[in-house]
């Protein structure tokens, strides 16, 4: 799993949203995940890959398939809400996709109520998606409470990454 | 596994008839008696010599008994052995009067004698226990009837009849604890449910790790145990029958998520929190028909309910005011009563086997902890600090509580402690593997 700069994210998703032609370089070169000079080729993009705008990996990597949350919240922030922005917009293009949105808490609490908690988070995510016109049909949640942290440490800078609704594909052409 | 036979194949309690000692003429200075309500400062010591065997083929049993006996007594923490090295006396038959004077002399105040004989895979254990002080017997002397593989709930058996007859209180020590075994690093984490008699010991998984599975409830006969398992990719209650490890999955609607389940007193019904659209509440459901009933009905979080005894009340954890706090309904749900008012968060409670107390965890400052409280919320005392401590069980006595302890940091580790509800007396409780979420099954039949 590769993890962006928050600054970077916002960059791409605000990118991936409009129809310049040259965007999928341009946005490697944002996301600092390939060619330094920017610009791939479109004649050397691979299906599936992350040069591929339909594909998981470019959803992931460049439009990004996470909201971070503050602690004990599960309210969006302005950043969640520009990435999800980009998720719906991305969803809306690639109806092959279905999506389970998970829901993520810290370790501090308790099991029972982490999982509350991770639910709210995922709930919240969908519901923006929602709103954006992403078909109720299409997205399902989960939440995993404390129980899958990507980050080990136990101070905030860890903490931070594991307040997470992470939207997982499944299903289109290449998963 | 053979446990449960083994369990029903012992025959308890036949009373021996009582040997007098000759000449106990000594005075009486009252009955040997620990009340532990009021926090034990001075351990009682005794000793626990090893029992005579009776035939050849008890010869290893009659030590392993004694020591089984020992280990239970002292891991109370109301109780001090003394060791064997400091005997005057040896012992050596069941049937020859105790010397008191022997046993007075290195400062033993309760004596444990025993004897055991074995023929083929039957084994038959008889003791007594002796009020050194007063000179005298402390009950009855007791036999046991079984086969060698129960050879250890024999001797759980014989501890909760010395700890009974000593303390006025119920045993706890032949009974067993449900529990999540943990192996692997905190970002790749392997749960599968497992089995042991309380102290560790007889380990048995019930499960794999290919689903991840989640805080597993002993049912109040202690033959089946519900659990949270992600094996659909959602969170679902299952209920495993221990014996035959048969399991079934108690159906919810699609898009919602179940779990902290726990039985009502009864056994034929289950409180559980349902998810959905988000929000999380609380439901009941006859686990036979699948009938469901919703108990609360507000856009907060409750959660982690748990029944009182008498099955007519329910605790459970809400963050309706803000943050997470206790509160009691009546079972059938409506109006609740708020009873944490202490600073931090509470969560977990669950009602005491007795019916006089709650136990929580807290989570104050940075730090949580284990703690008791009356059930009208007066006499909140905490009894464990660490990084993180939760959930809380109780022992059948309603004496002991076990959760669970997780260290910090990147190498964080979940391991079973147990406190006594003084606070004085905590252990870690040996797993093979790491341990989470604790569930003490009743004492055995």
């Amino acid at each position: 799993m590769k993890f962006l700069p928050m600054t970077v994210l916002v960059a791409a998703v605000a990118l991936s949203a409009c129809t310049n032609p040259d965007r999928f370089g341009a946005d490697d070169a944002l996301a600092g995940n390939g060619n330094p000079n920017g610009g791939v080729p479109l004649n050397s993009i691979q299906p599936g890959s992350a040069n591929d705008p339909a594909s998981t990996a470019y959803f992931n990597q460049t439009i990004g398939d996470r909201v971070l949350f503050e602690v004990d919240q599960s309210n969006l922030t302005p950043i969640g809400r520009s990435t999800l922005d980009g998720q719906a917009t991305w969803l809306l293009t690639n109806s092959d996709y279905q999506a389970v949105i998970e829901g993520h808490a810290d370790e501090q609490g308790t099991r029972e109520y982490n999982l509350a908690l991770g639910a709210r988070r995922a709930n919240a995510a969908r519901e923006y998606l929602l709103s954006k016109g992403v078909p109720a049909g299409r997205l399902r949640v989960v939440s995993y409470g404390k129980e899958r942290p990507i980050e080990i440490c136990s101070n905030e800078a860890c903490y931070a990454k594991n307040r997470r609704a992470v939207t997982v594909l499944a299903g289109g052409l290449t998963s | 596994m053979t446990f449960l036979r083994t369990a029903s194949a012992i025959v308890c309690a036949c009373a021996l008839a009582l040997v007098l000692p000759t000449g106990m003429a000594s005075a009486q200075q009252g009955p040997l008696r620990i009340t532990i309500e009021e926090g034990i400062i001075q351990p009682l010591p005794f000793a626990v010599p090893d029992f005579q065997a009776e035939t050849d083929e008890a010869a290893q049993l009659a030590g392993d008994l004694a020591r089984v006996i020992a280990a239970d007594l002292e891991g109370t923490g109301v109780f001090r052995e003394i060791p064997s090295s400091a005997f005057i006396a040896q012992y050596t038959d069941f049937e020859t009067a105790v010397q008191y004077s022997d046993w007075k002399a290195i400062n033993a105040q309760a004596l444990v004698t025993g004897a055991v004989s074995v023929s083929g895979t039957n084994v038959n254990v008889k003791f007594r226990v002796y009020d050194v002080v007063s000179g005298t017997t402390l009950g009855e002397g007791l036999q046991f009837s079984g086969t060698t593989d129960g050879w250890r709930r024999m001797a759980h058996k014989i501890a909760d009849e010395v700890y009974s007859r000593i303390t006025g209180e119920g045993g706890y020590f032949d009974s067993r604890v449900v529990y999540v075994s943990e192996t692997g690093p905190k970002d790749d984490r392997k749960k599968r449910l497992a089995v042991m008699d309380y102290d560790g010991a007889n380990v048995r998984y019930l499960t794999d790790s290919s689903a991840l599975v989640l805080a597993p409830r002993f049912s109040p006969t202690g033959d089946r145990v519900l659990y949270t398992s992600y094996e659909s990719g959602f969170p679902r209650i299952n209920v495993l029958d221990v014996g035959s490890v048969q399991q079934r999955v108690l159906e919810s609607a699609e898009g919602t998520m179940s779990f902290a389940p726990r039985f009502s007193p009864s056994g034929q019904t289950v409180v559980y929190s349902l998810t959905q659209g988000g929000n999380t509440d609380i439901y009941t459901m006859d686990i036979n028909s699948g009938q469901s009933v919703r108990l609360t009905n507000t856009p907060s979080i409750e959660t982690a309910p748990s029944f009182s005894p008498d099955g007519n009340r329910i605790v459970f954890e809400s963050d309706r005011s803000g943050s997470p706090q206790l509160y009691i309904m009546s079972a059938g749900g409506g109006e609740a009563q708020r009873i944490s008012f202490g600073e931090g968060r509470y969560g977990t409670p669950v009602w005491s086997p007795r019916g006089d107390l709650v136990a929580f965890t807290k989570q104050n400052a940075g730090r949580f902890h284990i703690g008791v409280m009356r059930t009208d919320g007066s006499e909140e005392r905490l009894l464990t600090a660490s990084f993180l401590d939760e959930g809380p069980t109780w022992a059948p006595n309603g004496r002991v509580i076990m959760f669970t302890r997780e260290t910090q940091g990147e190498d964080g580790a979940s391991s079973l402690y147990s406190v006594d509800i003084t606070g004085r007396v905590l252990r870690k409780v040996a797993t093979p593997e790491g341990g989470s979420d604790p569930s003490w099954s009743p004492l055995q039949q």
